[in-house]
């Protein structure tokens, strides 16, 4: 069997019902107390063994996030969330801490197993000779909670000067490096998550691709969290030199559980004069139960600067997951002719609640931005695009192309778009289209009565109205996001 | 055969269907006519199980089968194909995939392997050919931006691959030229057999010219008003069937 279908065939056996992955591992935990103050701070940061400028930074987002107030203007509802009832630091215990992967722990293997993650990327966790893996190579450096506890590849990446490694090994290895890029596109007072993230921080993943390296395989993480009432805090950064290249994949479950929880990742990217980054993610944490009972809060700041000349950001997401959903990836388009790309479909079933899009926010001359959503909305969900379009005055001739679609199945669910569009230039152009429309009994009659099953029949539609973002995954991501859609929308029509 | 006895049904309680007998032996072909309004799409659409009629009375037995009350694609499945009137669009489904998708789905249901992409590609194209639609057809999607024609094309293209055991043509000659007429009629022409049976609704002569029917049927008001052999469809278009109405009434 190839290696793709055998993929087909992991990821198709683990998502036929529900939600099939609440499950818990049993490593032991290290765990923090409760709470958050400066002390628990200094914890994290002593056990990642950081430089003091590092201690000193999460101390100054921690003053600021105090002075905030948690945002508001969100169309989400949800009890208050206390943060102080909170575990800020969960790892897993290591004895040395693995040096490779046989050293990796197997119930880990085993619980990447159960997660259905594709067979070719548990093949090289599982130390297979990267020879052996077929086609193009991904290396993954899975987190684990909050600590990273598997690298691979390094040696191939070693070889073409890529660095890619948890940021707490990057704060050690490469501190001129995480000084120079870290919070310099979500400062730290960005807002009230961010300085959040800034503060607490565990771990998340660092890539750095020198100049006119074209990163020899994609590079991908698997998030996961695993600890009862551990808000998870992952702080992922990359920087792509001059003519640089690199595409990052990022995907996540979750174990099914009662309590919510908090997430607040924070994920900037830098690409200088024709370099460009592609950043593809499939979010899949527990949505909460029939009821809305449960599930993730996720609450996450994405950003990318393109600073240099003709330099490109594409940020590509399919989400489907979580119980509350607060996501703008963006771009600021600083160079010239530089370009932003938001690619997005976004499921909500239940009581889930989405309220996601972007900012393109155009500062240099000729800058171009592209943003295709596609908000699915099914049960009693509430789905909203909100997305920033901004011409500065500098950004002569910026062009922007917005298209956001909305498809509703049932009555009781919701689609909302909220487009903010300011040009200070006069030569800038924005287009918005937007439509919102409804899975029509017509069309369903239509493909049950050439033999389709009715949800083979949503799905169908489903993946045709989403087509235009999912044809801009990476071949096993798109795979795994039809999957997903096809079990977020189970049982959502009759 | 197709064993239709004292069939009633409405929407949004409109009666619209007020009992129909009517039986197709197996290999025949019947033509089903009558004024706009008549109730004939919905004799189509009850047939194929569209959920918003409602069967308020009788039968409709298909080989033995009870169809009322089986799901749309269970029908399917028995062999019954309906070509709409007015085919649907499927923003964003490719054409290839979604026929692909539903002649596997047929395929399961028969006990029959499924076909992958290039066993059911080169099915495909040679019934392209057979029907001259472009290949592209294929590649686009489903009857998003087909003219008319193509959108008739299309359904015949679904028939002669779902090779149905009953199949209802609602209209499927209205708005074609003489050439896609003869298309059509080839289609279902292909598919006669001891084994096939049709109705096919119209409301030309034309169609009939290539497409011979083994019995023609008026509808009007919900009720067959009259049935007889081809002839009947030339005096139908000769005299119109005020007459004929007007008799019954």
């Amino acid at each position: 069997m190839s290696v793709a279908a055998e993929t087909l065939d992991a990821v198709q056996s683990v998502t036929e019902s529900g939600y099939k992955w609440g499950f818990e591992t049993n490593i032991e935990m290290d765990l923090a107390p409760k709470g958050l103050n400066e002390d628990i701070i200094r914890l994290i940061s002593e056990r990642k063994e950081e430089p003091s400028w590092m201690l000193d930074w999460r101390l100054k987002a921690y003053a600021a996030w105090l002075k905030m107030e948690e945002p508001e203007w969100a169309r989400v509802d949800h009890p208050p969330i206390d943060y102080q009832d909170l575990h800020y630091y969960a790892a897993p215990k290591k004895k040395n801490g693995p040096k490779s992967l046989d050293e990796v722990d197997p119930e880990l293997l085993k619980m990447y197993e159960k997660l259905g993650i594709p067979l070719k990327e548990r093949a090289i966790l599982a130390g297979v000779d990267p020879d052996e893996v077929e086609e193009r190579q991904i290396a993954v450096d899975a987190v684990f909670d909050s600590v990273s506890v598997a690298t691979t590849f390094q040696e191939t990446l070693k070889k073409s000067g890529v660095i890619f490694c948890p940021i707490s090994e990057a704060v050690r290895n490469h501190p001129d490096l995480v000084k120079q890029y870290i919070g310099s596109v979500v400062p730290i007072g960005d807002n009230y998550f961010a300085a959040l993230n800034s503060a607490v921080f565990t771990d998340g993943s660092f890539v750095y691709i020198p100049k006119g390296v074209r990163c020899p395989m994609e590079l991908s993480t698997y998030f996961r969290i695993n600890a009862r009432n551990t808000g998870q805090f992952e702080r992922t950064l990359i920087i792509a030199e001059a003519g640089a290249h690199v595409s990052y994949l990022e995907g996540c479950t979750a174990p099914q559980r009662d309590e919510n929880q908090l997430h607040a990742a924070v994920v900037e990217l830098v690409a200088m004069d024709d370099a460009s980054i592609k950043y593809s993610t499939v979010q899949n944490w527990y949505p909460g139960d029939a009821d809305g009972k449960g599930g993730i809060y996720n609450f996450v700041t994405k950003r990318g600067a393109c600073r240099g000349a003709r330099s490109k950001i594409s940020w590509t997401q399919v989400e489907t997951g979580s119980a509350i959903t607060w996501k703008y990836p963006s771009c600021v388009l600083l160079g010239e002719d530089s370009v932003g790309e938001f690619y997005s479909v976004a499921v909500t079933t239940n009581h889930q609640q989405a309220d996601t899009g972007t900012k393109m926010i155009h500062i240099g001359k000729g800058s171009r931005s592209t943003v295709v959503s596609k908000g699915i909305s099914a049960g009693r969900s509430n789905n909203t695009y909100r997305g920033l379009v901004r011409m500065a005055k500098t950004a002569d001739n910026a062009r922007n192309f917005t298209q956001c679609d909305s498809l509703l199945i049932g009555a009781a669910c919701g689609a909302h778009t909220v487009p903010y569009i300011e040009s200070r230039n006069p030569t800038a152009k924005v287009e918005h289209e937007a439509t919102t429309s409804k899975i029509a009994e017509d069309q369903l009659f239509y493909c049950r009565q050439r033999g389709l099953s009715e949800e083979d029949a949503v799905n169908l539609i489903v993946n045709g109205f989403c087509k235009d973002v999912l044809k801009e995954l990476p071949m096993e991501f798109a795979v795994e996001a039809q999957k997903l859609l096809a079990v977020s929308l189970e049982g959502s029509v009759g | 055969m197709l064993n239709i006895r004292g069939l009633a049904a409405s929407i949004d309680d409109k009666p619209i269907l007020k009992g129909i007998d009517l039986i197709v032996p197996p290999g025949e072909v019947h033509a089903v006519m009558g004024p706009n309004g008549a109730g004939k799409s919905t004799l189509g659409y009850v047939l194929a199980g569209r959920e918003d009629y409602v069967v308020t009375a009788g039968s409709a037995v298909f080989n033995g089968t009870e169809l009322l009350g089986m799901d749309p694609e269970a029908r399917a499945a028995a062999g019954v194909f309906l070509a709409f009137q007015a085919p649907i669009e499927l923003p964003g489904v490719n054409n290839a995939n979604f026929l692909r998708t539903a002649l596997n789905a047929i395929r399961r249901s028969r006990g029959e392997g499924e076909l992958d992409a290039v066993q059911f590609l080169k099915l495909a194209r040679a019934e392209t050919k057979r029907l001259a639609m472009p290949d592209d057809m294929l590649k686009r999607n489903v009857n998003v931006g087909f003219s008319g024609g193509e959108k008739k094309r299309n359904e015949v293209l679904q028939m002669a691959l779902l090779r149905p055991k009953l199949a209802i043509l609602d209209e499927t000659d209205s708005g074609l030229d003489i050439d896609a007429l003869k298309i059509v009629a080839d289609g279902v022409n292909a598919l006669r057999g001891p084994d096939f049976s049709a109705l096919v609704i119209t409301h030309h002569q034309r169609l009939l010219d290539h497409l011979v029917p083994n019995r023609v049927h008026v509808l009007s008001a919900g009720r067959i008003v009259r049935s007889g052999g081809p002839e009947l469809a030339r005096e139908l278009e000769k005299s119109g069937y005020a007459g004929i109405v007007a008799e019954a009434a």
